[in-house]
């Protein structure tokens, strides 16, 4: 019933007995459905955790004031899958607009890939996460949520209006229902197993 | 009645980056993911601790992310972040990242492939 019950873990594993996290990030515009893709999947309710704007965007901002430190936060959920006793995925929602760049860097460090869920009918608030994902080598893949079952574009149409390359998948999902996350959760991991391979 | 300047009072409500000494960095950047399980030392010591540091050395009996210890305690991640770091160095708890592989900061083969085996299993 356990598989690799005994076996060497494949990845090095610190050996005290505490899981190792891997991460994928969830990018897309506002209301897109990132939370419920999370929800849909996850073994926890999602979580909200907030980033201090200032903390990461000290060079970048010359505010310089202390006292704005805490001032401005952005709210990120995200959700907790244990794939077996010693791994567990972690998926952070990120907002995709360009002002939300900031944290971008932070989210990416380490992560698997992302999925960029799309609304084809506010495509363009996915533009600054594709063009982020791929100017910096972030493997990803689009998933396209289909509200009420239904797309107002086709994928092909998504794809060209993004202007992404073959390689990259576009996908079809319903952030609602835990058979199509998971489906695209395999998709990005593959896509990611991919270019590591190449 | 000692007046000890040294440590967080642990009846006082603070600012969360009071928590931190206004740092938003610890000396061991860690990412927002990595996993924290406290440690026998952190387990016999809580009644020593200040009461953030007892909250999360008691939350992290279970192994728990740096992002969930923020959720739990509704402060920020930075402050999160610190608070874990410094924790870590006095070896309250101990932690667990993602091992970085040939591909820098991405997972490597081997991971991908547990993982891409435990999705399915799902």
């Amino acid at each position: 019933m356990a598989f690799r019950r005994s076996e060497a873990p494949a990845a090095a594993d610190t050996g005290n007995g505490v899981p190792i996290p891997v991460k994928i990030v969830i990018a897309g515009g506002f209301a897109v459905g990132k939370t419920t893709f999370v929800g849909s999947i996850s073994e926890i309710t999602p979580l909200t955790t907030e980033a201090a704007m200032t903390q990461v965007a000290a060079g970048i901002d010359d505010a310089g004031d202390a006292t704005t430190k805490t001032s401005t936060t952005v709210a990120m959920d995200f959700g907790r899958i244990s794939l077996g006793d010693d791994l567990i995925l972690y998926l952070f929602g990120t907002p995709g607009q360009d002002r939300f760049r900031f944290m971008w860097d932070d989210l990416v460090r380490g992560a698997i890939g992302a999925v960029v869920l799309v609304d084809t009918s506010r495509l363009e608030d996915c533009f600054s996460a594709v063009d982020y994902f791929e100017s910096n080598g972030v493997p990803f893949i689009v998933a396209v949520n289909a509200f009420h079952g239904r797309l107002h574009h086709s994928l092909d149409a998504v794809r060209s209006a993004l202007g992404i390359p073959d390689e990259v998948p576009v996908i079809r999902t319903d952030a609602r229902d835990r058979a199509a996350t998971k489906l695209a959760l395999l998709e990005v991991v593959q896509h990611a197993l991919l270019r590591a391979s190449s | 009645m000692s007046d000890d300047f040294d440590g967080v009072d642990r009846t006082l409500r603070v600012r969360p980056y009071a928590l931190t000494g206004g740092r938003t960095r610890s000396a061991n950047d860690l990412p927002i993911e990595t996993i924290v399980k406290a440690t026998l030392r952190g387990l016999s010591l809580t009644s020593q601790l200040t009461l953030e540091r007892k909250r999360i050395v008691t939350m992290c009996m279970v192994p728990l992310s740096i992002a969930e210890i923020s959720a739990h305690m509704h402060i920020p991640l930075g402050v999160a972040r610190v608070l874990v770091g410094d924790m870590s160095a006095e070896a309250l708890l101990e932690t667990n990242r993602m091992p970085v592989g040939r591909l820098g900061d991405r997972p490597d083969i081997k991971l991908l492939e547990r993982v891409l085996d435990g999705l399915q299993a799902l």
